[in-house]
C-alpha cells in the first residue's frame, strides 16, 4: 500500500514536470468520460420518461373494444356496433383467472358548467376499479364508490385540467357542476397524469359512475341496454398478459355465440406492448449514445499511449540509470503503468465532475430529462482506469525491457 | 573468505555482430581483483575497456568465459537476478553523473534503496549519511542544476555508496571535470578505499588519475597488455593541499 502511494507520488511528480502535456492528454479522457456520463444520462432520462408514460396509462392494461362486423358484405369499423356489455365485464372478472380487474367504460363529449364557467371535455362512465387499473391517486377528495355506481348517484370526479378551468386553484370538492342539465356533486379531483404517450391530455376528463353516465348523460344504447363502449382489463401480472388475452378471447367468443371460423366481434389491444416497443427504442438510443461516447474515451486512451511512448523515449537515460542501480523489469513496468493509470484516473475523476455538470446543464437548458445513475458513473470511472492500464501497458513494457547499456548511452 | 578475490574473470570473450561481421571486442581476458584493491583500467578508445566495464558491472553478459563477483558466478543469472546483484554489490559512477533532473540530492542518493524493501525513514537516514561521507552535508535539498560538476559527481558517488557495495565501478569519473575537481574526486575514492575497504575499479585514459591507484591494468585491442603494480600511489589529499586556493567554479550557486 505504501509502495503504491509512493509510486503514485512519483508518477504525479513526473506528470507535473510536463503540466501542459499531461493536462492535454488528460483532456482526452475528461471529454470521453464526461461524454459517456452525459450521453448515458440523456438516454436514461428518455427511457425513464417513456416508462413514466407507460405507468400513467396503467400497468398491465388490456383494452377490449367492440369489434367490426360484416353486415351484408359491408364491413364496419371497430366500435361500429356495440357488442360488449356490462355482463361481459362481470363474466370476465369472474371467469378469467389471469384477469385482476375489469372496468366497463362509456364515453362521450359533454359541456360541464359551473356558475358562469363552462368547459368542453370528455365524460367517462367507469367503476371504482378504475383507480387500480389506471393507477390513479387523488389530489382532492375521494373517488366515488361502488354504492354510488349501484345507486346511479350523481357524483363526479374531475381531471386536473377540468378542475383548473372551472375552479382555478381552489378545492372543488362538494361543489355542484351541471352536465346536460343534470347536477353532479364533485367528490374528488385526480392527481395530474400529464400527456399520454400519444400526446393527449389525460387530465382533461370527467369521471362519472357508469350507471349514472348511461342513464342520465350519455344515454343507453336503444338496442342493447347493457352495452358499453369498451372494457379496461388489468392482467394479474406482466407475464399473464397473453394468458389473459387468450382467456378473454375464448370467453367472449363463447358468450357472443360465435361459431369457429367467424371473425371476432371484438378487438383486444395490449397497450403496454405498444409502449414497451417505444421503450426499447429509447434504450437502443441510449446504448448508441453511450457507444459513441465510448469511442471518444478510446481515442483519449490512444492519446495516453502516445504521450507515454514519448515520455519513455525522453526518459531513456533515466530508465537506464534505474536499471543500472537495480530496478527490476517489474519495477520499471509498474512505474510507467502507474503513471498512465494516474493520468487516466485523474482524467476520469475530472470527467465525472464535468459530465455531471453537463447533464445538469442539459436538463436545465434543453429541457431534456437526464438521469445519471451511480452505475454509469462507476462504469465510466472503471472504464477510464482500464483505458489507462490497457494503453499504458505497451509503453511501460517497452520501457521495462530496454537494454540498460543502450539506455544509459541514449542521447 | 577474505583471501577470495572480489572479481575473478577467466578467459572472458565478448563478440558483437555488426551486421554479418562478427567483431571480437574482448579476446580472452583473465585477471583478478582482490578485496580492498584500487585498480585503474587504461587503454585507448576502442580497446574494449567499456565493454569490460559493462560486464564487470553486470550490465552485459560475456559471450564465453567465466566471471565471479564476490564468489557468485554471474554468467548464468537472468535479467532480474543481475539487477539484484547490481543493486546489492555494485556502485556505479558515470562520466556524465547521470543524476535525475529536478530531483533533490537526497532523492537521487535514495534511488538504489527504492528497489529494496528499505522503509522511507531509513532510506533518508542512509542517504544523509552517504552525502555527509562525500562532504555534501547541507546540500541535501539541492537539485542537480543547482550544483557544480564536482558536486554532482559527489552526489553520484554518494548514490553508489548508499547500498554498502562490495565494489565501486567508475567509468571515466573525472572525464567531465577540471583537474582540481578530478583530484578531489580521487581523494574521495582513496578515502573510501582506505577507510571503508571498498574495492575500486576506475576506467580512465588520464595517467594522472590512474596514478592514484595501486594497480594499473593496460588494455589494447581487446587484450590485456600490461598489469602494473604501483608500490607508492600518489596521495590525492596531499596533492590537494599543495594546490592553490579553490577556484571560483567550486563556489557553486547556492
Amino acid at each position: 500500500m505504501n509502495q503504491l502511494l509512493a509510486s503514485i507520488g512519483i508518477a504525479l511528480r513526473a506528470l507535473k514536470v510536463n503540466r501542459a502535456r499531461s493536462g492535454l492528454t488528460m483532456l482526452g479522457i475528461i471529454i470521453g468520460v464526461a461524454a459517456v456520463i452525459a450521453m448515458v444520462g440523456v438516454g436514461a432520462g428518455a427511457t425513464a420518461r417513456i416508462q413514466d408514460q407507460i405507468q400513467s396509462i396503467g400497468s398491465n392494461l388490456i383494452m377490449v373494444l367492440p369489434g367490426s362486423i360484416s353486415s351484408n358484405g359491408v364491413r364496419l369499423g371497430a366500435g361500429a356496433v356495440v357488442t360488449l356489455t356490462q355482463d361481459d365485464a362481470k363474466a370476465i372478472a369472474a371467469d378469467c383467472p389471469s384477469v385482476a380487474a375489469v372496468v366497463p367504460t362509456v364515453r362521450g363529449a359533454v359541456q360541464v358548467v359551473f356558475g358562469n364557467n363552462n368547459w368542453a371535455t370528455s365524460a367517462q362512465g367507469v367503476t371504482p376499479d378504475y383507480t387500480t387499473i389506471r393507477d390513479t391517486s387523488m389530489m382532492y377528495g375521494q373517488f366515488f364508490t361502488t354504492q354510488d355506481v349501484d345507486a346511479a348517484a350523481k357524483t363526479a370526479v374531475l381531471g386536473e385540467t377540468v378542475a383548473q378551468n372551472l375552479f382555478g386553484d381552489s378545492d372543488p370538492t362538494g361543489q355542484v357542476v351541471i352536465i346536460k342539465n343534470v347536477p353532479f356533486t364533485v367528490v374528488g379531483v385526480l392527481s395530474p397524469k400529464g400527456q399520454s404517450p400519444t400526446g393527449q391530455d389525460q387530465d382533461d376528463v370527467i369521471l362519472l359512475p357508469i350507471s349514472t353516465a348511461m342513464q342520465k348523460v350519455l344515454g343507453a344504447n336503444k338496442a342493447n341496454a347493457g352495452a358499453v363502449g369498451s372494457l379496461m382489463v388489468q392482467a394479474v401480472g406482466p407475464a399473464a398478459m397473453d394468458q389473459a388475452i387468450e382467456e378473454m378471447t375464448a370467453l367472449l367468443r363463447e358468450r357472443h355465440k360465435m361459431l369457429p371460423g367467424m371473425d371476432n366481434d371484438f378487438t383486444i389491444r395490449n397497450l403496454t406492448e405498444v409502449y414497451a416497443a417505444q421503450e426499447t427504442s429509447a434504450q437502443v438510443m441510449s446504448i448508441l449514445l453511450g457507444a459513441i461516447a465510448s469511442v471518444s474515451l478510446i481515442v483519449g486512451g490512444i492519446g495516453i499511449m502516445n504521450i507515454m511512448l514519448v515520455s519513455v523515449t525522453e526518459r531513456t537515460r533515466e530508465i537506464g540509470l534505474r536499471l543500472a542501480v537495480g530496478a527490476r523489469t517489474r519495477d520499471i513496468l509498474s512505474q510507467f503503468l502507474v503513471e498512465a493509470v494516474t493520468l487516466s484516473v485523474l482524467g476520469g475523476i475530472i470527467g465525472i465532475v464535468v459530465g455531471l455538470t453537463a447533464s445538469v446543464l442539459i436538463s436545465h437548458f434543453a429541457q431534456w430529462s437526464t438521469q445519471v445513475s451511480l452505475m454509469s458513473v462507476a462504469m465510466a470511472f472503471l472504464f477510464s482506469a482500464l483505458v489507462g492500464v490497457f494503453f499504458g501497458y505497451y509503453p511501460a513494457r517497452k520501457a521495462a525491457f530496454l537494454d540498460p547499456i543502450d539506455a544509459l548511452r541514449y542521447e | 573468505m577474505s583471501d577470495e578475490p572480489v572479481i575473478e574473470i577467466q578467459d572472458l570473450v565478448k563478440d558483437y555482430k555488426l551486421g554479418q561481421v562478427p567483431v571480437h571486442v574482448l579476446k580472452g581476458i583473465s585477471f583478478q581483483v582482490g578485496r580492498g584493491d584500487f585498480v585503474s583500467i587504461m587503454g585507448p578508445s576502442g580497446s574494449g575497456k567499456s565493454t569490460l566495464m559493462n560486464i564487470l558491472g553486470c550490465l552485459d553478459k560475456p559471450t564465453s568465459g567465466s566471471y565471479k563477483l564476490d564468489g557468485v558466478s554471474v554468467s548464468e543469472l537472468n535479467r532480474d537476478e543481475l539487477a539484484q546483484i547490481r543493486n546489492k554489490k555494485i556502485g556505479f559512477v558515470f562520466q556524465q553523473f547521470n543524476l535525475l533532473a529536478r530531483t533533490s540530492a537526497t532523492e537521487n542518493v535514495e534511488l538504489p534503496l527504492m528497489y529494496t524493501n528499505t522503509p522511507a525513514r531509513e532510506r533518508r537516514e542512509r542517504a544523509m549519511k552517504s552525502l555527509t561521507a562525500v562532504g555534501l552535508a547541507g546540500r541535501e535539498d539541492h537539485q542537480p542544476s543547482q550544483l557544480s560538476g564536482g558536486q554532482q559527481q559527489r552526489v553520484a558517488i554518494a548514490r553508489s555508496l548508499v547500498n554498502n557495495p562490495k565494489i565501486i565501478l567508475a567509468d571515466e569519473p573525472t572525464g567531465a571535470l577540471d583537474s582540481r575537481t578530478s583530484i578531489e574526486i580521487m581523494a574521495i575514492f582513496q578515502r573510501l578505499n582506505r577507510d571503508e575497504g571498498i574495492t575500486m575499479v576506475v576506467v580512465t585514459h588520464d595517467p594522472d588519475v590512474a596514478s592514484y591507484s595501486g594497480r594499473i591494468i593496460h588494455f589494447k585491442d581487446g587484450k590485456l597488455q600490461a598489469d602494473e603494480k604501483i608500490a607508492q600511489p600518489r596521495d590525492a589529499k596531499k596533492d590537494l593541499e599543495q594546490l592553490p586556493a579553490p577556484q571560483p567554479e567550486e563556489l557553486a550557486p547556492a
